[in-house]
């Protein structure tokens, strides 16, 4: 245990992370904006979005791993924090549209207009210079998170019951968002962005470099939440987890790191919610809906609670799940996700039987297939893909003592519910 | 600093905890103290548990005086504050940090600064790993440090949790039942471990186990329905005959 936390956290496995994320950072640009579209390795802009996409879904995860496999705090309203941040950029993102909207205000949003207002509310001042908007994407959920776990961890609200109020909170925002008084565009959100930045939020040039900024923030994401749990801070929220009065018996201030953990959680999730709206082009109340905080706990799930690069994983593997099953065909299914080598694909044989199953779409049975997923990890895999591999590769090398035997019964670690 | 109120460590008067109109404790007094080493027995449900969570700050009492150190009102600070004073606990069911290492549970009792920010930046001096690796020596656990403390015997939990309270280096320990499920060498080890704990501690150990508290030697005060029934040595309090009714019958 010497050594900075800063230093500790690379252990092997997250130096393999951060190194495949840096990877993806470089290489998606490349195989994107250099090679021609012919080339087989081309990636067309339209996945370097889906992409982008899946990676700030991946930072919402992590941020939700941090405190709920590291400190034991179950919410289930981050998706509130995530869209706060998404609405903070998407109101940056609105002004920069200016006169260019379709009622040509140079001040005000077209909503605004469509609502026959003259004034712009005082909550939108600012909004228009990057610099505040970058600030309020980590300010506002940060706050609420601060004020919110103040008033639960101090009263002692844990378990279940924080998790019914987190649900409570994203589904009281998701009510206020969706009113037009409220300021927000209403049920329709906020749209049609043109720039960020000046640069044309359309252009490929610009959704490849908003991929790769939210890759190089998702493994700084991760870096920082490594260095967490490799603290003495991170050790506190294990001791938290596993045995909460204990905790308090030697002399900890539970509420403080719980509060602490909760807050820097929330504003990691703000700034997932930032970088996914220019990627998505809009953000809407339905952001807030309950059922999104729920999903992206299961992508935790099933990457692995309390590993960090297993939230990554369950994200990034759900979410392409999702996609495909929208999308697929019975065929793609049966060919492991539609990686059939080329020399099979060719194939007459296979030919035949690709006209046979190619025709039946994948979609209308979207929902169940993913919900088998979901069912399939958590009775095959409870502790997630992550967790799982983890403890096998464990359970092969154990650990050694520092007298250099193996330790007995080291491998039987489990995370505690 | 403000007058105290009695030269006794620890300082209970008048204590009345109920539940549901069951009285756990019943105008309870007890007084401790500074050196001194104290057993507390007393059949099951005569209160000795609720007497250590309200010297904690685990339950308020409904009425009644507890005080530390002659100065510090425990019934208005919480488990955080009174650990901080200097009282450390030992529960009756080991409880240990089951996922971490032998020596990182030791690691997070040492006394040292708290604070939530303090643990981000935290780095250990080669002060606290002395102090961590006399620690396992003391509780005879150095060949396992590395181990993670769920993986230990009930016997090694005990000792690993009375390590705890030693890092924390509190003024008073409160022990609750440390060889229960022990064998009768661990017993007589334990015992010998608490007279040496409590060369400069103060030492409150409730106990069910007879031949354990007449090894300890040590002044008995014995609780029945939430009050104090008997006071003085072992050899007086057996023989009580109000203490005889209670452990035997009518």
């Amino acid at each position: 245990m010497r050594g900075s936390p800063l230093i500790r956290a690379l252990d092997r496995g997250s130096i393999a992370v951060l190194v495949v994320l840096i990877a993806m950072a470089v290489a998606v640009p490349i195989l994107n904006l250099v090679l021609p579209p012919s080339s087989a390795l081309h990636i067309p802009t339209y996945v370097v979005s889906l992409l982008g996409k899946y990676v700030c879904y991946a930072i919402l995860a992590l941020s939700i791993d941090l405190i709920w496999g590291y400190c034991g705090i179950l919410s289930l309203g981050h998706g509130a924090f995530f869209a706060l941040g998404g609405y903070a950029m998407g109101m940056y993102l609105m002004r920069q549209i200016g006169s260019r909207g379709v009622y040509a205000d140079p001040i005000l949003p077209d909503f605004m207009v469509f609502l026959n207002w003259h004034e712009l509310p005082t909550y939108w001042y600012g909004f228009q210079h990057f610099s505040y908007a970058a600030l309020m994407v980590v300010l506002v959920p940060g706050l609420l998170a601060f004020v919110f776990g103040w008033f639960a961890f101090r009263s002692r609200v844990t378990g279940v019951y924080f998790s019914i109020i987190t649900q409570a909170l994203t589904y009281a925002l998701m009510l206020g968002f969706f009113r037009n008084n409220f300021g927000f565009g209403g049920n329709n959100g906020l749209t049609d962005f043109k720039d960020i930045l000046g640069f044309n939020i359309q252009a490929e040039t610009t959704r490849v470099a908003l991929f790769s900024i939210s890759v190089v923030t998702l493994a700084i994401g991760f870096y920082l939440c490594r260095a967490i749990v490799a603290s003495k801070f991170g050790m506190v929220l294990v001791a938290i987890r596993d045995a909460e009065s204990r905790t308090r018996f030697l002399g900890y201030r539970v509420e403080s790191y719980k509060l602490l953990v909760f807050t820097l959680s929330a504003c990691m999730a703000g700034i997932a919610g930032a970088l996914y709206v220019p990627q998505v082009g809009i953000i809407n109340p339905s952001e807030f809906a309950p059922g999104n905080s729920i999903e992206a706990v299961i992508w935790v799930a099933v990457g692995g609670r309390g590993t960090l690069s297993g939230a990554i994983v369950g994200a990034l593997l759900v979410n392409y799940g999702k996609t495909f099953f929208t999308g697929g065909t019975a065929l793609s299914l049966g060919w492991l996700f539609g990686l059939a080598p080329r020399f099979i694909a060719d194939t007459p044989a296979f030919a035949a039987f690709k006209d046979n199953f190619s025709v039946i779409p994948l979609s209308p049975y979207w929902l169940f297939l993913l919900g088998g997923l979901f069912v399939a990890v958590t009775l095959l895999l409870p502790h997630g893909i992550v967790g799982t591999l983890q403890r096998l590769s464990r359970g092969r090398k154990r650990p050694i003592n520092s007298e250099g035997e193996p330790v007995a019964g080291a491998s039987q670690t489990r995370p505690a519910e | 600093m403000k007058e105290r109120m009695t030269p006794a460590l620890l300082y209970l008067n008048g204590v009345t905890v109920a539940f549901d109109g069951f009285r756990a404790l019943n105008n309870l007094a007890l007084e401790v103290e500074p050196g001194e080493m104290r057993a507390i027995i007393g059949p099951n449900g005569a209160g000795k548990t609720t007497m250590m969570d309200v010297i904690t700050g685990k339950t308020r009492p409904d009425t009644g005086e507890v005080y530390f150190d002659g100065v510090h009102d425990l019934t208005r600070l919480d488990e955080a504050q009174i650990a901080l004073l200097g009282i450390g606990r030992k529960f009756q069911k080991p409880t240990v940090f089951e996922m971490h290492t032998v020596e990182d549970n030791l690691r997070l009792a040492l006394k040292g600064n708290r604070h939530a920010r303090a643990a981000l930046f935290w780095q250990e001096t080669p002060k606290e790993q002395a102090a961590i690796n006399r620690l396992l020596d003391v509780a005879c656990l150095g060949a396992v440090r590395d181990r993670v403390a769920g993986t230990l015997s009930h016997g090694q939990k005990q000792w690993l949790e009375i390590g705890m309270m030693l890092a924390q280096d509190p003024k008073l320990l409160l022990v609750d039942e440390p060889v229960a499920g022990m064998t009768d060498a661990e017993t007589r080890q334990t015992a010998e471990l608490l007279k040496q704990i409590n060369r400069d501690h103060t030492v409150v150990v409730v106990e069910h186990d007879m031949a354990f508290v007449r090894d300890l030697n040590v002044k008995v005060t014995v609780l029945h329905e939430g009050a104090v029934i008997a006071e003085g040595s072992i050899d007086q309090v057996s023989a009580n005959e109000r203490v005889i009714e209670v452990y035997l019958g009518r």
